[in-house]
Order: structure tokens, then sequence, then C-alpha cells
């Protein structure tokens, strides 16, 4: 039986669980995310938002619970399999391919062509030759929209913090990305650049119908981008809403600032 | 006159064993480093490997000579080389699918990974005795030399010859088409690319959609192919005898370990830095010196640095010289 909501869900997790020996990391989440939204995920630190992240995008495998993409069951499949299915997801702390160009490191991404078959690459060099110029053509114009394409020849280790949070998101320019999980995306970088981050999430949501996840701690940015806003506390979700209505609830608060201060924050605000 | 002797002396014994030694060292470690950088272990059955590729190589090779086949006057060998790739890459993916990967998946510590591999470098060294027995086999057929000391000696007229065997000149051939080959790939093919990232961060590559088990075949095969290639060309230079295959891990660890393990470039310099102090360091002066040297200061001994005996501490003193200033060896290496 499915309702009409069900239908409009990408990501759907059930009551998911993931425990590091007795620490409960995910303590029973349960969430939908809608498809076209960029939904925010926000809560205070050791909430399980990036634990929530890598065992939807099956990094880790759940200690129990489920996880659905468009109705479908994607508990525990190996990321390269979700990364076929459209979910494509970014590091809290950037990563990249330290040893090859921001080019070559676009081009890296999109999976399954016919150079990487041994027999294409040695003996249908043509076809091969043409995807990778297709790729090139494609990397150029995701470096040019995200304002880094002078950086292309550079060895990716080489970038500031800045530049491979960009080249991250680029990443997930080089594919038709049905989902797309955003952790920090801005942490340590600059109002500029963070601002041209933005711009390409909302094009990209707007243009290309991507849905998206963001972790993020800065409030403008989520008030910014993000409608609804989720809120995570010890593992749970605990609230969900517009950003006004999360700031609102008592409950978060009090997750974000302990009893005590939430009592003088809630008294310095009504004087 | 005196003075051209000595370069011939010094090219006859050390230039061109060196180079061959080298290259052969060259290709055992980039078996070495590959799976070091791609399969994050140090992999002590790599001197094994060597020897079953050889020892399949071998077989085919009594086989074709007894059918008559033969290229002359390069070694029957060479033909049979492709089969012993053949057979190597099988029993490295079977070897996979049966232990590696329950590792793998568990996703085992690295130093358990080097004890897997010690097993199973005991098992395929008794597999390698099992099936032609621990003596020295001698497999080299075709043309002996290129160039023989004698005719050398004719052309020149100098006192001192200069010889080069067959299967010094193949293994310098080989070595750089395996070598160019394996570039190319690395560089410019998408698997060979996928391999590089999976080596540079296996998370993000996992999250690019490179399917890992695919990585792994790729790097199996390779290893196989470069861990035959070396050991046949070691065979046909000197002989092959399983243990001497076993002993040749030290060199073949020590070259990896010198050039920064997890570094290709690295491993080919490796494999020369490595041959060359091998063979400077035992290689009996003298014979140099007598022409350089006024009759007066002529050396009464050998002049030899090291006995041939000792030449493997010459690979352990390397290791221990380059760790403590590089500790990532001469290229950047990486550790895991």
């Amino acid at each position: 039986m499915t309702t009409a909501n069900e239908n409009n869900a990408m990501i759907r997790v059930e009551d998911l669980h993931r425990h590091f020996g007795g620490f409960h990391a995910v303590d029973g989440a349960t969430l939908e995310i809608e498809k076209g939204t960029i939904t925010g995920l926000i809560g205070p630190n050791g909430a399980g938002k990036t634990t929530l992240f890598n065992v939807i995008a099956g990094v880790l495998p759940p200690t129990s619970g489920r996880v659905f993409m468009e109705g479908e069951e994607i508990t525990g499949l190996p990321p390269h399999e979700l990364f076929h299915k459209g979910l494509l997801r970014t590091f809290q702390i950037a990563h990249e391919f330290p040893t090859m160009t921001v080019r070559e490191n676009l081009m890296m991404v999109p999976g399954g062509q016919s150079g990487e078959r041994l027999w294409n690459a040695w003996f249908r060099r043509k076809r091969v030759a043409e995807e990778e110029a297709a790729l090139l053509k494609k990397a150029d114009e995701v470096l040019e929209f995200l304002t880094i394409d002078h950086l292309k020849d550079e060895k990716a280790g080489n970038l500031s913090g800045g530049q491979k949070k960009l080249l991250e998101l680029g990443r997930t320019m080089m594919v038709d990305a049905r989902v797309v999980f955003l952790d920090e995306v801005g942490a340590g970088v600059n109002r500029t650049l963070l601002n041209t981050i933005a711009d390409a999430i909302e094009r990209l949501n707007r243009e290309r119908g991507y849905t998206f996840v963001v972790i993020e701690h800065d409030m403008d940015f989520i008030g910014r981008l993000c409608d609804p806003v989720i809120c995570m506390a010890e593992g749970r979700v605990l609230a969900e809403g517009t950003l006004d209505e999360i700031k609102a609830n008592e409950q978060v608060i009090e997750a974000y600032l302990g009893t005590g201060l939430k009592n003088k924050v809630m008294a310095g605000a009504e004087t | 006159m005196d003075f051209l002797n000595a370069i011939v002396a010094i090219a006859n014994y050390v230039l061109i064993p060196g180079i061959a030694y080298g290259s052969q060292l060259a290709l055992g470690a980039l078996g070495v480093t590959l799976i070091y950088g791609i399969l994050r272990f140090s992999n002590f059955a790599h001197g094994d490997t060597m020897a079953f590729g050889t020892m399949v190589t071998i077989l085919f090779t009594w086989w074709f000579q007894s059918l008559g086949i033969s290229i002359a006057p390069l070694p029957t060998a060479l033909l049979a080389l492709p089969f012993g790739i053949v057979f190597t890459a099988l029993l490295l993916l079977g070897t996979d699918r049966a232990v590696y990967r329950f590792y793998r998946e568990k996703r085992a510590a690295p130093v358990i990974l080097v004890i897997v591999s010690m097993g199973v470098m005991f098992i395929m060294n008794g597999l390698v005795r099992f099936i032609i027995g621990p003596d020295e086999q001698r497999f080299a057929d075709g043309a002996r030399f290129l160039i023989r000391a004698r005719d050398f000696k004719q052309w020149t007229g100098l006192s001192e010859g200069l010889a080069i065997r067959t299967s010094q000149a193949i293994t310098v051939v080989t070595a750089v088409a395996v070598v160019a080959l394996l570039f190319w790939f690395l560089m410019r093919t998408r698997t060979g690319k996928s391999m590089r990232a999976y080596s540079d961060n296996e998370d993000l590559a996992l999250l690019s959609g490179i399917n890992p088990e695919r990585v792994v075949m790729y790097t199996w095969l390779i290893v196989a192919a470069l861990a035959t290639i070396a050991g046949v060309l070691y065979g046909l230079d000197k002989s092959f005898k399983p243990f001497t295959y076993f002993q040749l891990l030290l060199p073949i660890f020590a070259s990896a370990v010198v050039g920064g393990l997890g570094n290709p470039i690295g491993a080919i310099a490796g494999g020369f830095v490595v041959a060359f102090s091998e063979v400077t360091i035992t290689y009996a002066w003298k014979k140099v010196l007598v022409y350089l040297l006024p009759e007066s200061l002529e050396p009464s001994g050998l002049a030899q640095l090291l006995s041939t005996d000792y030449k493997f501490a010459v690979s352990f003193a390397l290791l221990i010289i380059v760790l403590l200033f590089k500790p990532t060896g001469l290229f950047k290496g990486k550790t895991v």
C-alpha cells in the first residue's frame, strides 16, 4: 500500500540504528526527504547527522533499520552501486584524489564508461576517445560554473580547503544525480565562496531537479536554501519544519543549549 | 689504453649485470608497490608468486622443446611466458577469492593482511616445490651471447673483453617495454585512472562509482604479469631455484621501500639503486684498479668491499640508511 506522500519521497529512513560498541550514534531515526527539496539537517555536534549520511550512502552498514530510495530498498548497498542509482554525497572534510589534477578529479567521476573495460581501452580506442572528449568538455564547463577553471591543471592536493569544497560540489555535477548529500559544504569557506556554493546548489535544484540534503551549522546558509529543516539530537529526529518553526521549538533550543541556558535565553527573549 | 680497458671492465662486470639485475628487481618491486598502493598491504608472497609463474613457464618451455617448437635465437621461454602469466593470474585471482577477499570485506588492518600473505607465501612455496622440486633448473636456450668477449676483443683490440648475454639484452628490452606499457595503462586508460583513484582515496573512489572488486581484479592481473615476467627474466639470466626466489623477496622489498612504497617510479629507481649497490659493493675492483693505478699502488688483495655471501646485507643496510633520512623513500611513497 502506497500513499501519495510515499510516492513523493526521495529517501525514506525507517527506524535506523547505528551503534559503535555501546555508543548509539543513530538511535532510531525515522525521516523522509521529499523529492525536489533542499532539506536542511541540523543538530548539535554528535547528534548523529554524519553517521546518518554514512549509513544512507552505504559507507557504514546500519545496525538495524531500513533505507528506501524512491520506494526501493537500498539498505546496505555498497557506495558504488548507490552512485549508479544517482545517490551522491560529499564529505565534511573535503576528499580529493591528491595526485590527480583538478580536471582529472572531475573526469574520474562518471563511472561505468567504455574505457573502464580493459577490452575497450585496447581495441575500441575511438569510442573511448570520443567519450573522453565529451567528459573533458563537461569538466571544463563545471569548473567554469564553479569559477575555478584557472585551477584545472593544478594537482588537487594543492587546493585550498574552500576550493576542495567546490571541487566536491563539482563532482556531483558531472553526472545526473537524483539526490545529493552535502556534509558541511560551507565549513571553513569564506562568504563569497559560500555564496557561489549556495548559487550552485540552487541552480542544480531548480534546473536539473537535484534533491539536496544539507548538513550545515551556518543558519544563514540554511535559512537561504533549505525548506524543510530537520533537527536531530542524540541520534533521533527532534523536529521538522521551516527554519523559523525549528528555531522556535523549545526542544530544539534545549538540545542546542542545555536546559539551564534555555531558560535564560527564553527569559531574555521575553524581556 | 689502460683507461679504456678499465672502462670496459667496469661495463662488463658492474654496469651490464647491474642494469639487468636492476631491471629484474624493478619489475618485482613494481608488483609489490602496486599491491601496497591499491590493496594496502605488503605482499610477502610476491617472491613465491614469481617462482610459481616461472615454474609454469618452465613447464611450458619443456613441453614446447619436446614438441620441437623454437623461436631461436630467442629462448623458448619467451613463447611460454604468456601461459605462465595466465596460470599465475588464475592462481592469484583464486587466492584473492579464497583468502584476501574475506579480510578485505572485514576491513582488516594492513598488518593482518601482511601475516595472511605470509601464510599464502608458505603455501605457494610448498606448491612450487611439490610440482617442480627444490632443485636448480636451467631453461635458457637459444643463442647465449649477443656480443662475445672474444669477438669484442678482436673488434677493438683491447685486452679486456665485453660480453652481453642474450638474457641480459632481453631483460632490458622487456623491462623497458613492460614499464612503458604499465605507465601508459596507469596514466592514460580509465581503468588505470580508477586504480590510481582507488589508491589515492578509497572512500572517494567508491563514492565516485568505481567498483572496488574490478579494481582489485585488474591489480592482481597486472601483478601476475609483472611477477611472472620478472621471475622468468631472472631465471633466464641466472637460473631457477625456488629458494632463491623466496630470498629475492628481500632485495625486492628493499627496492620498493627505498623508492617509496606505493610509488611506481620509486619502485623502478629503487630497483636500480639496490642492484647497483649490491653489485658495486660485492665486486672485486682489483681488475679495474690494476689498469688505473701505477704499479706501485696496485692492490695485493681483491679490493672487494664485501664478499658476495653478504650481498643481502647490502639491501638491509641501504634500507636502514634511506629510512633514517627519508622515511617515505626517495620518491614520496605513502603510508597505510
